[in-house]
C-alpha cells in the first residue's frame, strides 16, 4: 500500500471527528427521538471502519482475518441484543411498551 | 499397525521428553507442551482434592436434618470453596489444559503449539490465580457461592471476595490465553495433508471450545471486575439502593458463564469421540456432523443464557425467548450422542478402562441433558428452580459426564504420557466403584429437588433424610473412586508395564511416535494420506 | 497412514522459532494471535459498554447531564485528534518495517515519510502522542478530583442537582466514565511499554536482520486502542 492512502484516511478520520462533534450541538432529537446517539454512532463506527479496514490492513487480507474481526462483533451484538431483549420488555404485559423507562 | 516403516533409530532414541533433563528448572521454565500439560496435571489435581475436602465436609452436614456439624456460616463458605475451585481451577481447565495442551500438537503433527511461552505464562497466571483463591478462602473464606450474585457479593459480603475474584480473574486469563493458542495452532501448524475434514474431532471440539474461551471469559472477567471495584471504591453498579440493576449482573455473569458449562463438557465430548471410535474400532458415525455440531455449540450456547434467570426479575418475554433457544442448544449435543452409539453399533467393541468411563459419561450426560430440557421449561424450573434438582442437574453433567471423561481420558493416553501401562483390573474396577456411587450420590438429589429441598442450606425438613443419608453413602463410594486411579496410576509409574507406542491400536498421528514421545514429538514431521479414523486400515490389537 | 518427509531436525534458523517450519508460518501465526487477542479485547470492552448502555437508557436525563457538566468536550475532542494522529504514524511505522527488507534504492522516488530509516522516529512520535493523550486524560482526572466527581469518600455530594435528576445516577455515569477511560488509559500505558520495547529493537535494528513483524503485530494492538477511544468519545462526551 502506498503511504498516500493513509494520509488520505487520516484525512477522512479527522473530518468525521469534526463531524460527530458538530453533530452533537445540533437538536436531532427533536426530529426523532435517539437520532443524535444513532447518528454519533454511525459516524464512531464509520472511523471504525475506515481504521479496521485501511490501517489495520484488513482490506487486504485473507478470509481468516475478517472472519475473526467479524466474529468478535456478531459476539458483542449477541450480548447486546439478547440482553435488551430483556431490558427494552420489562413492563406489565398489558401495556404498551415504553422505550424509555421512567425513574423517580 | 500402520505404513510406518519400523525405525530402530527412532524407537530406540533413548531421549524423551521426560528423561531428557531432570532439574527443577527444566520443569519450571519449560516450553515444551507435552511438560506444561504435566505441570497442569499436578495444578488441577491438587485444586480437585481441595474441591473434594470441601464438598466431603458438606456431605457430611447433610447426613443429618440438624445443621449441627457446620454451621450456617461455615456451610456458606464450604460450598462457595467447593464450587469455586471446582468450577475456575479444576473443569475449565482440566480437559484442555492437561490432554489438550499436550495432544493438540501431537495430533497436528506439530513441533509445539505456536506459541510456547504464551502457554507457559498461562500456567504460571493459572497457578498464581489458584494460589490467591484458595488464601481467601482459607483466610476468611466467602459466602456469595460460586455465582456472586449482587448485591450481596458486592454490598453486603464481607468474606474475602475481593481476592478472590482477583484469583478468578487471573485464570480466566489464563484460559484465555490458552485458547488463543490452541486456535492458532489448529490453523497454522497441521502437518501437511492434514486438511480439516481429516483432523481428529478431538481437535474439532478443542477449536470449539476455544472459540468460546476467547471469546466469553473476558466477559466475566470484567464483571467481577465490576464487582470488585463496586466493593472496593462505595459506587453503586449492580446496587439497586444507588440506581444499579442487580440483574444485569446476572446477564453478563450467566454470558460467559452458560457457556463456561460448555467450555467444561466439549472437551469431554472431544475425549469421548476419540475413545468411543479406538475401542469399537470404528470410524466416528457421521464425523462431519459431530465436527460442525461442536461449533454449533460454540455458537448457539451464547444465546441461552437467560435460562438461568427465569425467577430473578427477567422479563417474561425474554424468558420465553430464552427458554425456546435453550431447546435448541440440546439439539448438536443430541447429534453427538447418537452418532456416538451408531458407531458402537456394530464395532468391535472393547471395553477396556477408558471405554467404561466413556459408556459412563454417555449415559450419565444424556441424563443431565434431558433433565436441562426439564429446566428450560419455564413452568417447570419455576418450581425447582434452587432446589437440588438443578444441583443433581448440573453434577450429572460435569461430575458424571465430564470428571468421568477425564479419567477416561487420562487413561487412554497414560501410555503415551508416561510410558507405562495402568493395571486394567483395577482400571475396570475404579470406573465401576466411580459410577456406582456417583448414581447414587447424585440420583437421590434428583428425586430431593422434585420433592422441594432447596440447595445451600445446612439443616433441611427431616423426611429429607433418608435420601440424603444415601447421598452422603454414595458419596464416600465416589471418594473412593477418585482416590483409586489417583493411588494406581502413581503406583504404574514405578511398576507399570512399559507401554508400546500405540498399546491399543488407535488411529491417530499421537500414536505414531514413541511413548512417552521426545521433545519434538515426531522424528519428522508427518505426512497425512488418510481421513480421520481410518481403522479399517490397522488391525485389532489383542492382549 | 503417513509416511516420513523431509527431516524437521534443522530448525535452529535464526529468522524464525523452532516450532514453525519458516519464518512465513510464523509471521501469520503472530498475525492471527493478535487478532484473537483483539477478539477477547472486543468482548470485554463490550460487556462494560452493554452495562453503560443499558444504564444510559434508563437514566438518560441524568447521563445528559453529568456528561455536561463534568466532562469537558473539547478535551475529549482534543484527545480523539491525537490518538487519530497517532494512529497515523502507526501505520506510517509499519509501512517503515515492512518495508526493511526492500533493497534501499527501491523506493528512491521522493522522499516521503515511512521509509526504513524512519521507522524509529516514527516510533518515538507515536509514542509522544501516547504520552500527550494520557497528559490530557490525567488532567481531566485532576480536575475531576477537585470538583469532588471522583468515586471516594467524598464522592460528588451534590448541592445543586436539577429537579428530576437523581444524585446517584449522577454517580454510576461518573463510575463508568472512570472505568471505561481508566481501563482504557491502562491499555495505553501497556501500548507505550510495547512501543518502547519496539523503539529499543528497531534502534538496534534487530528486525531488519530477522524479519520481524513485531512492528505490526503491536501496530495492530495500538489501532484497536484507538478504535475503542473511538467509540468512547461519542457515548460519555457527547450525549446530547
Ligand atoms: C451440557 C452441559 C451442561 C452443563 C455443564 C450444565 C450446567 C448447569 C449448571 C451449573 C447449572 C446451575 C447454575 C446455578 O444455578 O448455579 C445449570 C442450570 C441449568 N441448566 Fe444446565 N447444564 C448443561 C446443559 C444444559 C442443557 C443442555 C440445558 C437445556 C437445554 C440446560 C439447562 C439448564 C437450566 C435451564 C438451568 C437453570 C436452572 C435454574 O437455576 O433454575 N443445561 N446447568
Ligand atoms: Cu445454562
Amino acid at each position: 500500500m502506498q503511504t498516500r492512502t493513509y494520509y488520505i484516511i487520516f484525512a477522512w478520520l479527522m473530518g468525521l471527528l469534526i463531524a460527530t462533534v458538530a453533530a452533537s450541538f445540533l437538536n436531532l432529537d427533536r426530529f426523532f427521538p435517539g437520532l443524535n446517539a444513532a447518528v454519533a454512532l454511525c459516524i464512531a463506527a464509520a472511523k471504525a471502519m475506515l481504521v479496521v479496514l485501511f490501517f489495520m490492513h484488513v482490506r487486504h487480507a485473507g478470509k481468516l482475518t475478517w472472519i475473526f474481526a467479524s466474529a468478535a462483533f456478531v459476539w458483542l451484538g449477541i450480548m447486546l441484543v439478547l440482553t435488551l431483549n430483556d431490558y427494552l420488555t420489562r413492563h406489565p404485559v398489558d401495556q404498551p411498551i415504553q422505550l424509555s423507562v421512567q425513574t423517580k | 499397525m500402520t505404513s510406518i516403516p519400523y525405525n530402530p533409530a527412532f524407537d530406540e532414541r533413548s531421549h524423551t521428553y521426560l528423561n531428557i533433563d531432570y532439574g527443577v528448572r527444566s520443569w519450571l521454565l519449560t516450553t515444551d507442551h507435552k511438560r506444561i500439560a504435566i505441570l497442569y496435571m499436578l495444578g488441577i489435581t491438587f485444586f480437585f482434592f481441595i474441591g473434594g475436602a470441601a464438598a466431603v465436609l458438606i456431605r457430611i452436614e447433610l447426613m443429618t436434618p440438624a445443621g449441627d456439624l457446620l454451621s450456617d456460616d461455615t456451610y456458606n463458605k464450604m460450598f462457595t470453596l467447593h464450587g469455586v475451585m471446582m468450577v475456575f481451577f479444576f473443569l475449565i481447565p482440566s480437559i484442555p489444559a492437561v490432554l489438550g495442551n499436550f495432544l493438540i500438537p501431537l495430533m497436528l503433527g506439530a513441533r509445539d503449539l505456536a506459541f510456547p511461552r504464551l502457554n507457559l505464562m498461562s500456567w504460571y497466571l493459572y497457578m498464581i490465580g489458584g494460589a490467591i483463591a484458595l488464601t481467601a478462602l482459607i483466610l476468611g473464606g466467602v459466602d456469595t457461592g460460586w455465582t456472586f450474585y449482587t448485591p450481596y457479593s458486592s454490598v453486603y459480603s464481607n468474606g474475602y471476595v475481593v481476592m478472590t475474584i482477583v484469583g478468578i480473574f487471573l485464570a480466566g486469563f489464563s484460559s484465555i490465553l490458552t485458547g488463543l493458542n490452541f486456535i492458532v495452532t489448529t490453523h497454522k501448524m497441521r502437518a501437511p495433508g492434514l486438511y480439516w475434514t481429516r483432523l481428529p474431532l478431538f481437535i474439532w471440539s478443542m477449536y470449539a471450545t476455544s472459540v468460546m474461551q476467547v471469546l466469553g471469559t473476558p466477559v466475566v472477567a470484567i464483571t467481577l471486575t465490576l464487582v470488585a471495584i463496586e466493593r472496593l471504591f462505595h459506587v453503586g453498579i449492580f446496587n439497586p439502593a444507588w440506581g444499579g440493576d442487580p440483574i444485569l449482573f446476572q446477564h453478563l455473569f450467566w454470558f460467559y458463564s452458560h457457556p463456561a458449562v460448555y467450555i467444561m463438557v466439549l472437551p469431554s465430548m472431544a475425549v469421548v469421540s476419540e475413545i468411543v471410535a479406538c475401542f469399537s474400532h470404528q470410524r466416528v458415525y457421521g464425523y462431519i456432523f459431530v465436527a460442525f455440531s461442536s461449533l454449533a455449540i460454540a455458537l448457539i450456547s451464547f444465546l441461552v443464557w437467560g435460562h438461568h434467570m427465569f425467577v430473578s426479575g427477567q422479563s417474561t418475554y425474554a424468558s420465553m425467548i430464552f427458554s425456546i433457544l435453550s431447546f435448541m442448544v440440546a439439539i448438536p449435543s443430541a447429534v453427538k450422542v447418537f452418532n456416538w452409539t451408531a458407531t458402537l453399533y456394530r464395532g468391535s467393541v472393547d471395553l477396556k478402562t477408558p471405554m467404561l468411563y466413556v459408556l459412563g459419561f454417555i449415559g450419565l450426560f444424556t441424563l443431565g441433558g434431558l433433565t436441562g430440557l426439564f429446566l428450560a421449561s419455564i413452568a417447570v424450573d419455576v418450581h425447582v428452580t434452587d432446589t437440588y434438582f438443578i444441583v443433581a442437574h448440573f453434577h450429572y453433567i460435569m461430575v458424571g459426564g465430564a470428571v468421568s471423561a477425564y479419567l477416561g481420558g487420562i487413561h487412554f493416553w497414560w501410555p503415551k504420557m508416561t510410558g507405562k501401562m495402568y493395571p486394567e483390573w483395577w482400571g475396570r474396577f475404579a470406573a465401576f466403584v466411580l459410577f456406582i456411587g456417583f448414581n447414587l450420590t447424585f440420583f437421590p438429589q434428583f428425586i430431593l429437588g422434585y420433592l422441594g429441598m432447596p440447595r445451600r442450606y445446612h439443616a433441611y425438613a427431616e423426611e429429607f433424610q433418608v435420601l440424603n443419608v444415601m447421598s452422603t453413602a454414595g458419596a464416600s463410594i465416589l471418594a473412593v473412586g477418585y482416590l483409586l486411579p489417583f493411588c494406581y496410576l502413581i503406583w504404574s509409574l514405578k511398576y507399570g508395564k512399559t507401554a508400546p507406542a500405540n498399546p491399543f491400536g488407535a488411529a491417530g498421528l499421537e500414536w505414531q511416535t514413541t511413548s512417552p514421545p521426545p521433545t519434538l514429538n515426531f522424528e519428522s514431521t508427518p505426512i497425512v494420506e488418510d481421513e480421520a479414523y481410518a481403522y479399517d486400515k490397522i488391525e485389532v490389537p489383542y492382549d | 497412514m503417513t509416511s516420513a518427509s523431509a527431516p524437521a531436525t534443522e530448525h535452529e534458523h535464526a529468522d524464525h522459532a523452532h516450532q514453525f517450519d519458516d519464518a512465513i508460518q510464523q509471521h501469520e501465526a503472530a498475525t492471527l494471535g493478535m487478532w484473537t487477542f483483539l477478539a477477547t479485547e472486543v468482548l470485554f470492552f463490550g460487556a462494560l459498554l452493554t452495562a453503560y448502555t443499558i444504564y444510559r437508557h434508563y437514566y438518560f436525563d441524568a447521563f445528559r447531564y453529568a456528561s455536561h457538566e463534568y466532562l469537558r468536550w473539547y478535551l475529549g475532542a482534543i484527545n480523539t485528534g491525537v490518538l487519530l494522529c497517532s494512529s497515523l504514524t502507526v501505520a506510517l511505522a509499519v509501512h517503515a518495517a515492512q518495508h526493511h527488507d526492500h533493497a534501499p534504492g527501491q523506493s528512491a522516488a521522493p522522499p516521503r515519510i515511512g521509509q526504513p530509516k524512519h521507522l524509529v522516529p516514527l516510533l518515538l512520535v507515536t509514542m509522544l502522542l501516547g504520552l500527550v493523550f494520557l497528559c490530557i486524560k490525567g488532567t481531566e482526572y485532576y480536575i475531576d478530583y477537585r470538583e469532588n466527581v471522583v468515586p471516594g469518600p467524598s464522592f460528588f455530594h451534590p448541592e445543586h442537582v436539577p429537579p428530576g435528576i437523581d444524585a446517584s445516577h449522577i454517580r454510576l455515569f461518573m463510575t463508568f466514565y472512570f472505568i471505561l477511560t481508566g481501563i482504557h488509559a491502562t491499555h495505553m500505558i501497556v501500548g507505550l511499554g510495547l512501543f518502547s520495547w519496539l523503539t529499543w529493537n528497531a534502534h538496534r535494528g534487530t528486525f531488519a536482520r530477522t524479519r520481524s513483524n513485531a512492528v505490526e503485530i503491536c501496530g495492530l494492538y495500538w489501532h484497536f486502542v484507538d478504535l475503542v477511544w473511538i467509540f468512547l468519545f461519542p457515548l460519555l462526551y457527547l450525549i446530547r
